[in-house]
């Protein structure tokens, strides 16, 4: 026994099981401190910016990255890309994830957990956009879950059931992708109630339809730096058909995110035209949205039809994280950084350290929960049991 | 560009809108052609 103790010690003592418990400990007391001392405690928020860093990276960005599940799902079971099928389950799972930690970062923002149900089965607030972004949270919430299930269930060798939450698969991917419509670009409509508080340029009458356009190279991105990362990490869990079609993905993935983001760019332009917005570019915001637009949007855009055209994994792969990082930056622009453009410097909200730790441990609690998941249930693999059950 | 009506305003924009539409219009298909032309290979 006193040989094996410290083999085993060695094992749990990895560097990421280190760092990530460092970083759980911490978040553990942050939502201590927030839960009892309130959120003015933890938080820079004010009444000039009563929504900080928990809406605009843990809810917007989370629900912008996750548009992977309907995204994938849809590929492949609504127009019927099969060559895909492989790219769903680590899709469907990081949705559910990202979902299940939306409504959780939503805690820490709102409160008072308990009072949750309340918007949906107490008092409705049916004229209100955040009534319908909360109602399709939870309702594609619980779809993705249905979703995720087979999987969990195969683990488990519940095959009866399993057998029927799979003949649900198509009802359910178009619910999904219905919801997604709907509040993905409710959020960015959530935005329209202040014309006056967000900069001209990110303002627009058009700001939903740029949200859920954006959402879908966003999630296209998100599943393919998702694999990237499963297959540096979660190789060994990989069968010869996740591996054989992860190429395809990557190639046919990155092209339909190439080509949506042009058509993003397009229909930028034509918010700037029907705004008359132009003069605003020669001006120091300007320059910020350019930053975004061509640096973060139209550059990643090039990128992945280069590697398309050239069948380079490695330039798609550099584009997803690119076009990743340009969707969390036009987030926090529209919902930080250029709301409240006006005010003067020191009435501007910057996130606390406390509310930057909570996010960094909410980001974390994700990536544990997917490689828990990832590494005991059938999510990169195919179960033995139900090989071409599909 | 002054305005002085909003019907000033709607015609400038309007009309700037469109041509940037109908460059989207032509752009796009050639794009995918682009994206797709080495598929063959």
């Amino acid at each position: 026994m006193s040989q094996e103790t410290p083999i085993a010690r060695k094992q749990y003592l990895t560097p990421f099981n280190v760092i990530t418990g460092i970083i759980l400990v911490i978040g553990f007391v942050l939502t201590v401190l927030r839960f009892t001392k309130g959120i003015g405690a933890v938080t820079n928020l004010d009444n000039n910016n009563p929504w900080g860093l928990w809406i605009g990276f843990d809810l917007l960005c989370g629900v912008a990255l996750a548009a992977g599940g309907y995204m994938t799902s849809s590929a492949c079971y609504i127009f019927g890309l099969k060559k895909y099928h492989s790219a769903v389950r680590p899709a469907i799972l990081t949705a559910f994830l990202g979902y299940a930690l939306v409504v959780f970062a939503l805690h820490y923002d709102v409160g008072r957990p308990w009072r949750l149900p309340y918007p949906i089965f107490w008092s409705q607030g049916t004229s209100s956009l955040l009534f319908e972004v909360g109602l399709c949270v939870f309702l594609y919430l619980t779809v993705l879950f249905i979703e995720w299930t087979p999987a969990a269930f195969e683990w488990l060798g519940y095959k009866k059931i399993r057998g029927i939450v799979v003949r649900l698969t198509l009802m359910l991917t178009i619910f999904g992708v219905v919801l997604s419509t709907l509040h993905q670009s409710s959020l960015g409509a959530l935005f329209m109630i202040a014309p006056s508080k967000l900069h001209p340029l990110w303002y627009s009458g058009y700001l939903h339809v740029y949200f859920f356009i954006s959402s879908m190279f966003a999630g296209l991105s998100m599943v393919i730096f998702e694999s990237t990362l499963a297959h540096r990490w979660l190789h060994h869990k990989m069968d010869d058909t996740h591996l054989a079609e992860s190429d395809g993905v990557v190639l046919g993935f990155g092209r339909a995110a190439s080509f949506i983001m042009m058509g993003y760019v397009g229909i930028k332009i034509i918010g700037l035209a029907v705004d008359n917005n132009w003069h605003y570019l020669a001006t120091g915001w300007g320059m910020w949205f350019l930053v975004e637009l061509v640096g973060f949007v139209l550059l990643p855009a090039i990128l992945f039809s280069m590697g398309a055209r050239e069948k380079n994994l490695t330039f798609i792969r550099v584009a997803a994280v690119w076009a990743v990082l340009g969707i969390v930056l036009n987030r926090l622009n529209v919902s930080l950084i250029a709301f409240n453009w006006h005010l003067p410097a020191a009435d501007r909200y910057v996130p606390s350290i406390m509310e930057v730790g909570t996010t960094i441990f909410i980001v974390t609690l994700g990536v544990v929960v997917y490689r828990f998941i990832a590494l005991k249930m059938p999510i990169l693999h195919e179960h033995p049991d139900y090989k071409q059950a599909h | 560009m002054e305005f002085f009506t909003l019907h000033d305003f709607m015609t400038y924009t309007k009309g700037v809108t469109y041509l940037v539409m109908g460059g989207i219009l032509v752009f796009m298909p050639l794009y995918w052609l682009y994206l797709t032309d080495r598929d063959d290979d």
